[in-house]
């Protein structure tokens, strides 16, 4: 009977996976785990320890360990032990670790994936299709990068002891994306789990040990988020990578604001999903199934945000009702499953809030009426529709499986609506046209763009985020510079060892009838301006002989400044052989005045080192001419007949603070490259000799570079530099002025999370070019878009 | 979602709808095939040709494989879920034989195991006698029409007849309208024909249209399956404007290949045709079926195509009135999971008949 009822009805049945081998694994732990420090287990210092469960059933998989100080404190210290004897490996031995691990993830794959759904609660469809193939792919990948390393990245070393805290929502995926770079480079590392799913770290830290690595090299440290802060506070960690909330992120750039910690932040996101009217709209619904119900919506990059051309919109959402209504929701480990259970019970708090708020707001809610399981951590797959950008569902992360959807009327229209938000990880753009759909491309902030796609990874391809979403790029050869510094810097001695060798100065001219007075005002969006204090200050020589005046800069000119740059973004748009003719124009007129320019420096650095400066000044203008066509981006090949590219952008608005001991020569170490790359910047010159603003304006003036491309605040750097780190519309700081207000600027760089670019309290040799000139500042002076394009027909 | 189907299956409900649409004096409640969306959908009558429609075809090739490659790995069945499916297979298969070698004989052994597809035994072990298991459809050439409905009589199995052609459909265009209604005479009640795939790639929709409108003239009550050819056509925006084009001009079924093209049913195809029938109907109003033909030889892949449909059409599409394997291989690997299922043992072939 039963069967002919089943024919009768041909309903999907029940499909388990079965989950008795990683059962027998935690058992054969006694469900009860210790750190993984130095190669072996053990228990936490202070005999702490939480349970993580089954959010599908509320079980008890296992209790953890809690990390303590202590507990962290050995993890780094097994790391910094470790460190010597596995950067001696040669690359084809760290190569041949990461290939084993890779290995063993592979022979292991469906232990892993079960664990991971009995964790988190994801799938068993996306941890065993999704999660686990991506955790091995991005091991061999980075088995290949740390076999060619030393030909691939001469001249650059790791960064060291490296903490790395992870998310709950991909917990293997994300150990492996910060694992493998970081071994790859020749770091050793300690990892932090998410609380809720630590369990697949733990197994992976078996895995460690059956491949026999290095003791030492990989430390997991289980625990919550002080176990986090207190990795990050370490003062023996030279990195930290982390991924997760944008508020935590802030917590954490702040909280390393006063070290020299290299720092990537992998945060939030609230990305826009953009169906245009000539879009394949079953294939769009579809991509919308992979972006915001993959996962349960936990995810950074989700979809979340469903912007429809008007004149699609009614077609488009009967559309997404009816595949709602074929979604199911239930336990993780049904292999016909496509939406599980809810991480946690505040997470799951949070999205019903949310969800509420948005109502109220006017939203309207829409849920299929599928089953939806009663006992465990569910929230149905919701679509709410008139929403309107203003409103908190479209504003804010939901990281559940909530679209909220707006429509647009032009391409235009979709651009900004898209880029109304502090966020900029991820956005999908469908069209049919490949015009359309590469020229929103382009125009969108976010570090990743899927065209007519979702939610597609690959080891190859840089993932990070634009704005908000953070800094850094995890996967490729973008992710593997965040764990690598250039030999000489490592090297380089702290700022304050290397005092200036002040000369003679140079002769001045002793003349009767007085020099006209020269009056140097800011250079304010191609203008030369007043400062809006009215006061000046004075500029002297380094005998103390009064030089001159000049502007003092406040808050209100720096407005002005950051105003004016950013009305003058074209720049980012204009060819980069139109830059370059620009850069070597302004070579040209540099030299036409070389003598002067020289002349008047010399008061302040001497003849000599000023005849040098502006000779490597002429120079470096023309490396950076050089370089404007040439520093361009690639095309990766991942596993998919898809191309992917990776463009190099400009980041934006960038603030610089000049570096003291070579004015000419510093300010143009710095302001050439960025925009070079086709940032436009509000530069504050050193205090020590801010006339030099006279001469370089006048230099740009006559050299076509457009106004507001560069702008020049002169005044205190410290308070300069506080209003630049403060101000929400500047996307970086490049800070070399002193230490003080490098850090200055990290602390307070948290309002829009600007990327923050300094010597880290090291003494750069502005007239070696091999320091002061070259990739290292060109790679800080971009941020890498990925636009994934399948083709096929 | 749609509410399950209640009608036991294999009733001649086809049958009956048949000779009600000609007469066309029921009302739609009774002749609903089909429901999509809470609507009810009656057999299709076909519209009149619109080309702004097939000119706003939208078919994103990497897309479209991408979820013909996830929905399978999304769904599954498993033990009686498995069987019931597998045995739902069976009764919406179309018991091929095309072969330049058929005899009547051989049809009649065909005939034989479309009435009993699998064995007694079996179907005992299952508890499935109720069900009355047996194919939907044996497809012939027209040479074996007569033979195939003598053979079926009585049992409710149709006889379909490939015709136009088959399988290049580069005859004379009257020669092919005068072998669809030579075999309809000869008792075929279903009749598989092929388009001139060079309409589709000249773009002369006007011309596919009539031609395919004349076939369904031709077949008077009989069942128009109408074969795309997509192997040839190659492009999924042309597998899904001739699709639209065909149910305009009335097909009963679209059906992917002949089974002698290089390519035949893929599941990427399979999906840009469901579309189409998805979007036809909402349009109209009416159910158009899907056949997918060749290349299916396993149980696994039964269960996908099913799977296919039930996501992308419905639970009231997983029928014999609106769904069928065109597959001569199929149903000995359906038999041995049948069998494993039923035994808790592996079977081998030569223990279960053949046709």
């Amino acid at each position: 009977m039963s069967i002919v009822e089943k024919f009768m009805t041909m309903e999907y049945g029940p499909a388990a996976e079965d989950p008795r081998e990683a059962l027998a694994w935690l058992d054969a732990h006694q469900r009860r785990f210790g750190h993984f420090i130095n190669g072996e287990w053990s228990a936490p210092a202070a005999g702490t320890y939480f349970e993580t469960a089954d959010p599908s059933t509320g079980e008890k998989l296992a209790t953890v360990a809690q990390g303590s100080a202590e507990d962290v404190d050995r993890a780094v210290k097994a790391a910094r032990a470790a460190l010597r004897a596995w950067q001696a490996l040669t690359a084809h031995a760290r190569a041949r670790y990461l290939y084993a691990l890779a290995r063993q993830v592979q022979k292991h794959s469906r232990w892993l994936a079960v664990l991971e759904t009995l964790d988190n609660g994801k799938p068993i469809r996306e941890s065993r299709d999704i999660d686990i193939p991506l955790v091995a792919r991005h091991l061999y990948h980075h088995a290949g990068w740390a076999q060619i390393l030393e030909q691939e990245f001469p001249g650059h070393t790791a960064c060291g002891v490296v903490g790395q805290i992870i998310p709950w929502n991909f917990p293997l995926l994300m150990l492996a994306w910060k694992i493998a770079p970081a071994l790859a480079t020749g770091n050793t590392v300690v990892l932090k789990p998410a609380e809720f799913t630590p369990l697949t770290a733990l197994a992976f830290a078996q895995i460690c040990q059956e491949i026999g690595l290095p003791a030492g090299v990989v430390n997991i440290v289980t625990g919550d988020g002080c176990t986090g802060e207190l990795l990050v506070r370490h003062p023996d960690v030279d990195k930290i990578a982390f991924t997760g909330s944008t508020e935590v992120g802030r917590a954490i750039r702040k909280a390393t604001a006063q070290s020299h910690k290299k720092l990537s932040l992998e945060l939030g996101g609230k990305s826009p999903f953009i169906i245009f009217e000539d879009a394949d709209l079953d294939s769009a619904v579809e991509g919308l199934v992979d972006g915001i119900w993959f996962n349960q919506g936990q995810v950074c990059c989700a979809g979340s945000r469903l912007l429809m051309q008007e004149s699609i919109a009614e077609r488009l959402i009967g559309k997404i009702q009816d595949r709602m209504n074929t979604l199911r929701i239930g336990p993780p480990l049904d292999k016909a499953i496509d939406i599980g259970a809810i991480v946690a019970p505040v997470q799951l708090e949070r999205i019903q809030r949310l969800v509420d708020q948005g109502v109220a707001e006017g939203a309207t809610c829409w849920q299929p009426s599928i089953p939806v399981p009663s006992r465990g951590l569910y929230f149905p797959p919701t679509l709410l529709s008139n929403v309107h950008p203003s409103s908190i569902v479209a504003q804010q992360e939901i990281f559940g499986p909530v679209l909220a959807a707006m429509t647009f009327r032009t391409p235009r229209e979709a651009v900004e609506l898209a880029n109304n938000t502090v966020y900029g990880l991820a956005a999908c753009v469908w069209s049919e046209s490949i015009n359309v759909a590469l020229h929103v491309a382009a125009q969108l902030k976010a570090g990743v763009v899927w065209v007519n796609c979702t939610n597609l990874f690959d080891a190859a391809c840089g993932f990070g985020g634009y704005r908000e979403s953070g800094f850094g790029r995890e996967g490729g050869r973008e992710g593997l510079l965040e764990y690598l510094e250039p030999v000489w810097f490592k090297q380089a001695p702290p700022i304050h060892a290397t005092p200036l060798a002040i000369e003679q100065p140079a002769e001045t001219g002793n003349e009767d009838t007085p020099p006209i007075d020269r009056t140097v005002k800011l250079y304010i969006g191609g203008k030369q301006a007043r400062p809006d204090s009215g006061y000046s200050m004075a500029v002297r020589a380094a005998d103390g002989r009064l030089l001159g005046e000049a502007p003092l800069g406040n808050r209100k000119d720096i407005r002005n400044a950051v105003e004016a740059a950013r009305k003058a973004e074209g720049w980012g748009k204009a060819t980069t052989h139109n830059r370059a003719q620009v850069l070597y124009y302004t070579a040209e007129n540099l030299s036409q005045r070389a003598r002067e320019v020289a002349h008047r420096l010399s008061a302040v650095v001497g003849k000599k080192q000023a005849e040098t400066e502006v000779r490597l000044g002429i120079e470096r203008i023309f490396s950076y001419a050089a370089w404007a066509d040439k520093f361009d981006g690639a095309v990766h090949n991942p596993p998919f007949r898809n191309i992917s590219l990776a463009i190099k952008e400009p980041i934006g608005t960038v603030g610089i603070l000049c570096p003291a001991d070579a004015p000419l020569l510093g300010f143009l170490s710095l302001v050439m490259p960025a925009i070079c790359a086709g940032n436009t910047v509000i530069v504050v010159p050193s205090e020590k000799y801010p006339l030099i603003t006279g001469d370089l304006y006048q230099i740009f003036d006559t050299s076509d570079l457009p106004g507001g491309v560069v702008n020049i605040v002169t005044g205190r750097a410290a308070e300069l530099s506080k209003t630049l780190a403060e101000h929400d519309d500047v996307d970086a700081i490049w800070s070399f002025a002193d230490e003080a207000s490098a850090a200055l600027a990290k602390t307070l760089s948290v309002g829009n999370l600007k990327q923050v670019f300094t010597s880290e309290g090291r003494a750069i040799d502005w007239f070696a070019s091999r320091q002061g000139e070259g990739r290292w500042f060109l790679d800080h002076a971009v941020q890498v878009k990925n636009i994934w394009v399948p083709y096929g027909e | 979602m749609t509410p399950p189907d209640k009608t036991p299956v294999m009733r001649d409900a086809g049958l009956d709808q048949r000779s009600a649409t000609t007469s066309g004096a029921i009302s739609p409640f009774d002749t609903a095939i089909a429901q999509y969306g809470g609507r009810e959908l009656q057999p299709n009558r076909g519209i009149p040709l619109n080309l702004d429609r097939i000119d706003a075809v939208r078919v994103n090739t990497s897309a479209a494989e991408r979820r013909a490659q996830t929905l399978v790995t999304r769904r599954t069945v498993k033990k009686e879920w498995q069987a019931a499916w597998l045995l739902r297979a069976i009764t919406c298969m179309d018991l091929t034989t095309l072969s330049g070698d058929d005899t009547e004989e051989r049809v009649r052994r065909l005939c034989a195991k479309a009435r009993q597809p699998i064995q007694q035994e079996l179907v005992q072990r299952l508890g499935v006698e109720s069900l009355g298991i047996k194919v939907a459809a044996v497809c012939v050439y027209h040479a074996f029409v007569e033979t195939a409905r003598r053979a079926v009589e009585g049992s409710g199995i149709h006889v379909a007849a490939v015709s136009t052609g088959f399988p290049a459909g580069l005859s004379p265009l009257p020669e092919r309208v005068n072998e669809i209604r030579r075999s309809v005479e000869a008792g075929a009640d279903e009749i598989d024909v092929v388009i001139t795939r060079a309409h589709v790639f000249g773009a002369r929709w006007q011309t596919l249209y009539d031609e395919i409108a004349m076939f369904k003239n031709a077949c008077g009550p009989a069942h128009l399956k109408v074969i795309l050819g997509t192997g040839d056509l190659l492009t999924l925006r042309n597998v899904a404007r001739a699709s639209l084009v065909a149910m305009m001009a009335g097909a009963d079924f679209i059906k992917t290949s002949t089974g002698k093209e290089a390519v035949n049913a893929t599941l990427p195809v399979s999906l840009v045709m469901v579309r189409a029938i998805r979007e036809y109907a909402q349009e109209t109003g009416m159910a158009v079926g899907f056949k997918p033909a060749g290349g299916i030889r396993t149980a696994k892949q039964a269960l996908e195509w099913l799977a296919l449909m039930k996501e992308e059409l419905g639970t009231s599409w997983m029928k014999a009135e609106l769904f069928r394997f065109g597959a001569s291989g199929m149903l000995a690997d359906i038999e041995r999971q049948l069998a494993h299922f039923a035994t808790g043992r592996y079977s081998a072939e030569y223990r279960h008949p053949i046709a």
